[in-house]
């Protein structure tokens, strides 16, 4: 089998993994699991910028939002069924990663960093400003009955989890091609070596644009999904606290490994899960991963395993 | 109500933010200059000091003016050595690499953060003031007897805010002192300048590293402790002052001392004067977007100098 | 001969700060040919060459190319015109196999179906003898097989122009022939600019010779008149042809 082909297999077998565990779990797990597939695919995203470009971004939380509040706003104000609301979703956080990036990639390393965060941090504040609409930190509810998509209901638990599964899908192939297309391979030169990678010819600054528009618009997908499958749009979701967690996830999982984000949500989200039940002091946990993932292992538990076992993982 | 005796007010309420500001982003910067680490733990240590303060001062009981001056030494001494313990156990060993420093000490945010929620509690707790006295802000008019000076009612500031402003000042006016007459700054600066050189000449530069580190922490956690009379400790406080220290720390131009100063009094000013009269939330939207802009289009900062 | 020129500079001019590092150079790269650029150290060759291909701005002077004045481009197109340059200091992607590395240069340069690349690559490091090295992780490579990477990612450009700053550094004195051997088997179809301190390979390689002292041009011609110029005898060759 070439590389490619066991990279076809594998991620035509860890969807159809998923697809049978939800017949096999018990309810609350793959309740869990709907969830963890959304935060994936927003961990995805993020990977696609972090993992593979090496742009190291603190404000994802605001692409996030933007699909969120996008497909919140259109569906509570306009009526806007949950299709066209997904795009309503879409199409904002594709605006603001164009806007965002246009402005931020100017910057590089430190002071990208810090200017992801302050943009975010202006997205989170403005919605805060707007509470009259946005009821800021508490939030609104999307009402169960307009969460239906023809016959489909997104409310039930079938209905939630293979949505989820069908967004996961997509995501996670469309970065299975993209890693292997010339394009994927130019993001990784200039990870690697930004300089050379111009005078090879690469037009960076237009490569960085595109990637952090992909990774934008897959992370605003993955906040519309939330907010349509789980009903509930908050500004929580647009704290520097959400910027974090993609980082962790894909930290944990393994930077620059398409099945990265995957493993690292799930692990991340039942460490949360089991230590939120003992204690309110949940994200200590986030914080010792963090700090015994970048001493010991940089390259995230998928990563390990490229290096140590598996040395075609995509 | 006038418009005059508001503003005063203000710009005394914004100068005691911007003393504590600058003292806090001081310490960053001092980080980032020397160091070149972007220490996203920093508000967790301002947090510390203002809650190691409490203990302090519930501990030793008695006078409110011996906790707090035995808070305003033990403070951040502790905080020091937590923060230097730290760049030993972590930042050292990553060997100060710019994305897993940003990753570790956002680790450590959240790791300083939850174990003082778990101590400490999610309670907000108050530290009293050692000396707290009202003084009228005075106002003058031109009235039927001419020229009047008369006190508008209900305007007042407590001499322990001004108490803040003067420390402030002492206290960087000290650090001043050490980093530019004394034989430990020079050690500092010299660190700064080339650290491979200063390696050469001797100078033990992780050791260095280890004070400086703990110095920043040090200067927040100082910072801390003059404001929590004022403020009242809690778990979360942190976040602030490390946004605006950021927001101060670019503004003056990433790892310029003065600069740090300048626009600590800037912000700290315009931030009190502001959220006086427009909408807090709006004052922050603004001032965050304009940090962002000047990061793209001036990444010197306002007051810096390009480095060539 | 009809001599064309691919290249051609009208008073580039480069100074960091109040330092003057080339000043109003006029300078002519006839096609086809091996040029050797020379000077002692600090004379402003990568400078001059940076600005060439734009990896550094030129404070004032233009840069043509096969006669098309590519002063305004950014580095990224002008080396789309068919330009390739190897680093002083060793630049590749450290992360990235043998193979790898040169993928990304074959993919930017030529347009070839994913079903091609595979053989391309294997002929371009065929020419270099790092055949057997295709899988390994470059960073993980010598330095003079690191040197040779480069100047593969080079060749896989396919270009017309190659700029090569002191590629024999670093290399043993085996590899220095296959290098002359393979850039003599250029020559023809590409034109070299070599920045070269070592005179054997200038001597054995170059059909012509700038000299650069103190950011000015100081001479040009055949090896022989250079070897017999008075002044670059004393700016340059009395002083470093032995060492």
């Amino acid at each position: 089998m070439t590389d490619i082909q066991r990279s076809n297999w594998l991620h035509i077998g860890v969807v159809i993994a998923l697809a049978c565990s939800f017949f096999i779990l018990p309810e609350y797990h793959s309740g869990n699991l709907a969830r963890i597939l959304v935060l994936a695919v927003y961990a995805m995203g993020y990977n696609l910028l972090f993992g593979y470009t090496g742009l190291l971004s603190l404000g994802h939380a605001l692409f996030f939002a933007a699909g969120m509040y996008g497909l919140g706003l259109a569906m509570q104000f306009f009526d806007f069924n949950p299709i066209a609301a997904v795009i309503a979703g879409l199409i904002l956080a594709l605006v603001v990663s164009i806007c965002v990036g246009f402005l931020a990639l100017r910057t590089t390393g430190v002071a990208f960093m810090i200017v992801t965060l302050m943009f975010a941090q202006a997205g989170y504040l403005t919605i805060l400003y707007f509470g009259e609409y946005t009821r800021g930190d508490e939030g609104f509810v999307i009402q169960q009955a307009d969460r239906m998509v023809g016959m489909i209901d997104l409310t039930s638990p079938m209905g939630r989890f293979f949505t989820a599964l069908l967004l996961f899908a997509i995501c996670f192939f469309i970065i299975a091609y993209i890693v292997r297309s010339g394009f994927g391979l130019a993001l990784v030169a200039i990870r690697e070596n930004e300089e050379r990678a111009t005078m090879l010819g690469y037009d960076v600054m237009r490569l960085k644009l595109q990637a952090v528009v992909i990774s934008g618009v897959m992370s605003g997908s993955a906040g519309a999904a939330y907010a349509l499958l789980f009903g509930y749009a908050g500004a929580t979701f647009a704290t520097v606290q959400y910027s974090i967690f993609p980082l962790l996830w894909v930290l944990l999982g393994g930077a620059g490994v398409t099945i990265g984000p995957l493993i690292g949500t799930i692990f991340m989200f039942y460490l949360i899960d089991y230590s939120s039940a003992i204690t309110p002091a949940y994200m200590l946990i986030a914080g010792l991963a963090l700090v015994l993932l970048t001493l010991f292992a940089p390259q995230g538990l998928a990563g390990e395993l490229r290096r140590r076992f598996l040395p075609w993982l995509p | 109500m006038e418009f005059g005796p508001h503003l005063i007010l203000a710009s005394l309420e914004g100068a005691v933010i911007a003393a504590v500001l600058a003292m806090t982003a001081m310490g960053l910067s001092i980080v980032f200059g020397i160091m070149r680490v972007v220490n996203v733990a920093h508000g967790e240590f301002f947090m510390l000091g203002a809650v190691i303060a409490w203990w302090v001062a519930h501990l030793l009981g008695g006078h409110p003016a011996v906790g707090f001056i035995a808070a305003l030494v033990f403070a951040p001494l502790l905080v020091a050595i937590i923060a230097a313990t730290a760049d030993r156990l972590v930042l050292q060993r990553i060997d100060y690499d710019p994305d897993r420093t940003i990753v570790g000490t956002i680790g450590l945010l959240y790791i300083i953060q939850q174990v003082t929620l778990m101590t400490f509690g999610p309670e907000a707790r108050p530290v009293e003031a050692p000396f707290n006295q009202r003084l009228a802000i005075p106002w003058f008019e031109f009235g039927e007897n001419g020229f009047e000076i008369y006190w508008p009612w209900g305007l007042s500031i407590t001499s322990y805010k001004l108490f803040i402003i003067v420390a402030a000042i002492a206290i960087l006016t000290a650090l001043w002192v050490l980093m530019t007459k004394t034989k430990i700054g020079l050690i500092m600066r010299a660190t700064q300048q080339d650290s491979e050189m200063a390696r050469a000449f001797g100078v033990p530069v992780k050791r260095v590293y280890a004070w400086v580190f703990g110095l920043g922490a040090g200067l927040a956690a100082m910072g801390a402790v003059l404001v929590v009379p004022v403020q009242q400790a809690h778990y979360l406080m942190g976040h602030d002052p490390l946004l605006l220290s950021f927001i101060v720390v670019i503004i003056g131009g990433l790892g310029s001392l003065p600069g740090t100063v300048i626009a600590a009094v800037l912000i700290g000013m315009s931030d009190g004067i502001i959220s006086v009269f427009f909408s807090p939330t709006l004052a922050k939207i603004l001032a965050t977007l304009l940090v962002a802009m000047v990061l793209v289009f001036r990444p010197q900062g306002l007051m810096g100098k390009l480095r060539s | 001969m009809a001599s064309v020129m691919i290249l051609e500079t009208k008073g580039l001019s480069k100074s960091f700060g109040g330092l003057q590092a080339n000043t109003d150079i006029d300078f002519k790269l006839q096609e086809g040919l091996i040029t050797a650029l020379i000077g002692p150290n600090g004379a402003g060759k990568t400078t001059f060459v940076g600005m060439l291909c734009g990896r550094i701005p030129a404070t004032s002077g233009q840069v043509f190319f096969n006669g098309e004045n590519i002063s305004a481009l950014p580095a990224h197109q002008r080396i789309r015109l068919g330009i390739a340059y190897t680093f002083q200091i060793t630049s590749i992607f450290p992360g990235l196999s043998v193979a790898g590395n040169v993928e990304l240069s074959l993919r930017r340069a030529q347009k070839l179906k994913t079903k091609d690349i595979g053989a391309a690559v294997q002929k371009v490091l065929a020419q270099v003898n790092l055949s057997d090295r295709a899988d390994q992780v470059a960073k993980d490579l010598s330095y003079g097989h690191q040197r040779i990477l480069e100047i593969a990612m080079g060749l896989a450009q396919d270009p017309k122009l190659f700029i090569l700053d002191e590629p024999t550094q670093g290399l043993s004195e085996s590899e220095v022939e296959e290098f002359i051997a393979l850039i003599k088997s250029l020559a023809g179809d590409t034109t070299i600019l070599l920045i070269e301190h070592n005179m054997d390979v200038v001597m054995k390689s170059a059909d012509h010779i700038a000299v650069l002292n103190f950011g000015e041009l100081l001479a040009e011609g055949t090896p022989a008149e250079i070897r017999e110029n008075k002044s670059v005898q004393s700016a340059y060759l009395g002083t470093s042809e032995d060492a």
